[in-house]
């Protein structure tokens, strides 16, 4: 368990600088950098979590392709590769301070209501660990959704090629 | 059949969805699939009339089968004696704890009745549209709204509970709203529908109270149950009083009754089909319609039974003679014919105010008919006679020689309206008078007799303005093609035979023994046949006929006739004139100056001069007292406090206007921020 | 391990993301911080699916994965678009509703 422990707060302490620098970075190309962080710490804890099969897909799609995506899209709209003081518009402060006020509500909230309870790591990843679970639970209880999103994405597809279109 | 009635509002419902899809596609644009689903739906409803008569029959016929013994026994085991039961099947919609929301069927006489009358008519207006709408640029449009109309309407008829049939009713408003707006390129016929569609929506508050107090008051939303609470000795009066009040201002509201009349005429914006499925014969009826199927709750919350003034009664019969008297000053062919549905559903109602339940769905059912075929006749007129244009005085007349068919269904129609035997609308009417005559209602007979006067005069002076005298118009007409003429036909048949399903004298009663649901039925009173208000009634009709010729002459010598002289006279020399004018000499002279000029002229005279005149200018003195009080109100009072109410409503619209800076993450800022102090208010107040 | 670890590392990941969301001008920026939301909202299923000893969190997460691709690959789109017409990725230039 110790080892875990440590394992999770040098992950997440990586984490919140990570995303702390998505939103402060005044390079856009490393705000990207900084999101494959977070993306790979999410990742790690979903191992921790005794998630695997997630975390694999975690790290194939979203550090794979989302932020692939992503480059392309800083490239096409040709944004300054170098720093620009000018990624931020004028409601940092009250942004800050909603984003604040709505963590503090969900901290007091989460410490109240889970203050102390555990998960016992090993009776999970016993329980939830194997992708044969998980395939079976996409396959079986959740095969109609399965099918949905599958035609979601097909409309998100057409959609993302009707909208880009130059016409 | 009975049992799988559901398919029957469910093959339009589909129909819908294709037309939608596929209707653009489809060789006539998918006209075929609604005619098609129609036709299918009708004779479904047909099978399911024949299988309910049946079922009527084969039931009575069992018990005449029984020994003495055995009725006996089958009256002891039923406590109000042997009826055949409603098919009453119900799935559970949705479920909010141990109560269930059922949706379903309930077949019984007057939901065959129903089926009938909507899928027939709505039938003859997908093939008579396929002519008048040709080349619109809504077309497949239009025909999906048809095919979701018929299946809400159908979704109302068939409804077992009320909440079902409140969806319905909501259904066909919002398919009546997309219908009168169909050319919204003209704000007038956008008005028109936001019109019609927020006046229903005010009697739709009503209706969905009164529901949910029968709701509480039953304990269920069971239309058998509901009646039968209703008609049971341990009903709570005061229950019924605010349910059956609240109910009926959903009628007044769906059925074009007085005050909430006035969208109805302004529903004609719509195209002409349309005016004549849904605002002629089955949407606006749906408020009758309601009136009949829960009838329990009116009649023991009205006390009909014992005879007197009720809400109901009064309103039908206030909207019998305004509806009527103002069918009178339109131009508009279409107004006339609203104006006359207005009046013609204050019969229903008036009809079911005074406890003549079989009147009233007989009426309605006769007048579904006659209405849609004046309707469609009228849209005739205006497609191949008047070029498009409604007005009767400057665009139509003489057109009975161009229009055969036209003329004389139109004429069938008519004649039926008006209530001359033995065609549909006669038989009716009189049993709604004979009931009101018979059950302590005298007053609301006469009511019925004045208005029956006033049909027949302007329906007489609305045939002649469209079908008498010159053609005033400037187009080339001619009879409509055969898809718009064969559902007239159809229509005149039924016009001119429906009415004998419930002929008294002739022996002929049956309309009232299958239709009536005598499982969960008031001890309403059966009228016998009256020969002598029948005849009356005829008299009265046929003398409003001759009034109504008389009138048109007089208003022509008036206003178009001097026009008309000069074009003939510089024309042909006047000699069709010159026969019409001596004719209408004759008349003049021979009936109506001979008949005023006698002792009763002079009697008239002196009561005019010196009771009447009095009354008038009495009344008028009052009447500019009162105005001018409520002018000093109304400028002073009232208009400075909505001049304030205004201003205030600028002032703080520019405050709040600051707000909306129209950038996106201000929008995404206020939500977070209201997301994060709702939520701290969840921690605080726990 | 402690339960409350996992859920208030994913509240702040969220948190972090609705500050992006509102003070990013940038759009492509403004999509990084709804990834950054969606991955404080899979953190927490995933830690109550190990809480539960169920699967059906993983089951979502998976479907949240999916979506957010989706999501990019659209609002990626409409960047471009607004790139295009205004000559800039910024969304303050969009402010079209303004009342």
């Amino acid at each position: 368990m110790i080892a875990q422990n440590i394992a999770f707060w040098i992950i997440a302490v990586a984490m919140g600088f990570a995303a702390i620098g998505v939103v402060r970075t005044r390079n856009i190309v490393h705000a990207a950098l900084y999101l494959v962080v977070v993306l790979a710490g999410v990742a790690a804890q979903y191992i921790l979590l005794g998630a695997e099969f997630v975390a694999w897909v975690q790290v194939l799609i979203y550090i794979g392709a989302v932020v692939i995506l992503f480059l392309f899209g800083i490239m096409l709209t040709r944004a300054p590769m170098e720093g620009d003081s000018d990624l931020d518009n004028d409601q940092r402060f009250p942004a800050a301070v909603a984003a604040l006020f709505l963590l503090g509500v969900l901290v007091v909230l989460l410490l109240d209501a889970f203050g102390g309870t555990k998960i016992k790591l090993d009776a999970a990843v016993l329980a939830t660990g194997k992708t044969a679970v998980v395939g079976d639970a996409i396959f079986r209880q959740y095969v109609v959704p399965f099918e949905v999103v599958s035609m979601l994405l097909l409309a998100a597809l057409v959609g993302a090629v009707v909208i880009a279109r130059r016409d | 059949m009975l049992d799988a009635a559901w398919i029957i509002p469910l093959i339009p419902a589909l129909s819908f969805v294709a037309i939608l899809f596929f209707g653009k596609k489809m060789p006539r644009q998918g006209s075929e699939i609604g005619i098609v689903a129609i036709a299918t739906t009708f004779v479904l409803s047909c099978v399911a009339a024949v299988q309910w008569i049946q079922r009527v029959n084969r039931y009575e016929g069992s018990h005449q089968g029984l020994g003495a013994l055995g009725k006996s026994l089958m009256l002891s085991t039923q406590e109000h004696g042997a009826v055949v039961k409603p098919v009453v099947h119900s799935i559970t919609w949705w479920q909010n704890g141990a109560f269930k929301f059922g949706i379903g069927i309930q077949i019984d006489g007057l939901a065959v009745m129903m089926l009938f009358v909507v899928t027939l008519i709505s039938l003859l207006v997908h093939i008579y549209s396929t002519a008048y709408m040709k080349g619109d640029i809504r077309f497949t449009y239009f025909y999906a709204a048809l095919s979701l109309f018929t299946a809400s309407m159908l979704i109302l008829v068939v409804a077992p509970n009320t909440l079902q049939l409140l969806v319905g009713w909501e259904l066909v408003g919002l398919c009546s709203f997309m219908l009168i707006g169909h050319w919204w390129e003209e704000g007038a016929n956008t008005n028109a529908a936001l019109k019609a569609f927020l006046t229903t929506r005010t009697g739709d508050i009503g209706l969905m109270i009164g529901v949910i107090i029968t709701f509480f008051a039953a304990g269920t939303f069971n239309i058998v149950g509901i009646n039968q609470y209703a008609l049971s000795p341990g009903a709570d009066h005061t229950l019924m009083v605010v349910g059956a009040s609240c109910l009926l201002i959903g009628i007044i509201g769906k059925s074009g009754q007085f005050p909430l009349h006035t969208w109805l005429p302004d529903a004609m914006a719509g195209p002409t089909p349309v005016s004549a499925l849904i605002h002629a014969a089955t949407m606006v009826v749906a408020g009758v319609y309601l009136g009949a199927r829960v009838y329990g709750v009116f009649w023991s919350g009205f006390n009909i039974g014992d005879g007197g003034m009720n809400p109901m009664a009064v309103i039908g019969a206030i909207t019998i003679l305004i509806g009527a008297a103002l069918a009178f000053v339109q131009d508009d062919i279409k107004k006339v014919l609203a104006y006359s549905t207005v009046s013609q559903l204050g019969y229903m109602v008036m009809g079911l105010g005074v406890g003549s339940w079989v009147g009233a769905v007989f009426h309605l059912f006769t007048h579904a008919f006659f209405k849609a075929l004046l309707f469609l006749g009228a849209g005739s007129v205006s497609h191949s006679g008047s070029h498009h244009s409604f007005d009767m005085k400057k665009d139509m007349g003489g057109l009975r020689k161009y229009m055969p068919i036209t003329f004389w269904t139109f004429l069938i129609g008519s004649a039926a309206l008006a209530g001359i035997a033995p065609l549909a609308g006669f038989w009716s009417k009189d049993e709604i008078l004979a009931t009101a005559g018979q059950g302590g209602f005298e007053l609301f007979a006469i009511v019925g007799l004045v208005g029956a006067f006033l049909t027949a005069a302007y329906m007489t002076r609305c045939v002649y303005l469209t079908f008498f005298g010159e053609y005033r118009g400037h187009g080339q007409p001619h009879e409509s093609p055969k898809a718009i003429t064969v559902p007239l036909i159809v229509l005149a048949v039924f016009s001119v035979f429906a009415g004998l399903a419930n002929a008294a004298p002739l022996g002929l009663e049956k309309f009232g023994e299958y239709v009536e649901p005598k499982f969960a039925f008031p001890p309403v009173i059966v009228p016998t046949f009256d020969y002598g208000l029948a005849g009356a009634s005829l008299f009265i009709v046929l003398s409003a006929i001759g009034v109504g010729v008389f009138l048109w002459f007089r208003e022509e010598e008036m206003h178009a006739f001097k026009g008309l002289t000069k074009r003939n006279v510089l024309a042909r020399g006047g000699y069709a004139l010159l026969v019409n004018k001596y004719y209408l000499d004759d008349l003049y002279e021979g009936v109506i100056v001979a008949g005023i000029k006698g002792p009763i002229a002079r009697a008239s005279y002196w009561i005019n001069q010196n009771v009447i005149d009095a009354v008038v200018k009495g009344a008028g003195l009052a009447a500019r007292a009162i105005a001018g009080g409520t002018y000093t109100l109304d400028q002073d009072v009232l208009d400075a406090g909505y001049d304030g109410l205004a201003r205030e409503t600028g002032a703080s619209g520019g405050l709040l206007s600051r707000v909306q800076t129209g950038r996106l993450q201000w929008y995404a800022l206020v939500s977070f921020a209201a997301i994060g102090v709702f939520s701290l208010a969840l921690v605080i107040f726990r | 391990m402690i339960m409350n670890q996992f859920l208030i590392l994913s509240a702040f990941l969220f948190c972090v993301g609705v500050y992006g969301v509102l003070a990013r001008r940038n759009g492509v920026l403004v999509l990084m911080s709804v990834e950054l939301m969606l991955n404080g909202v899979n953190l927490n299923l995933i830690a109550f699916s190990a809480r539960l000893h169920a699967v059906s969190g993983q089951v979502f997460a998976l479907f949240i994965i999916t979506i957010a691709a989706a999501e990019v690959g659209v609002g990626l789109a409409i960047v471009l678009l607004i790139y295009r017409n205004l000559r800039s990725p910024d969304l303050d230039g969009v402010d079209q509703l303004k009342g």
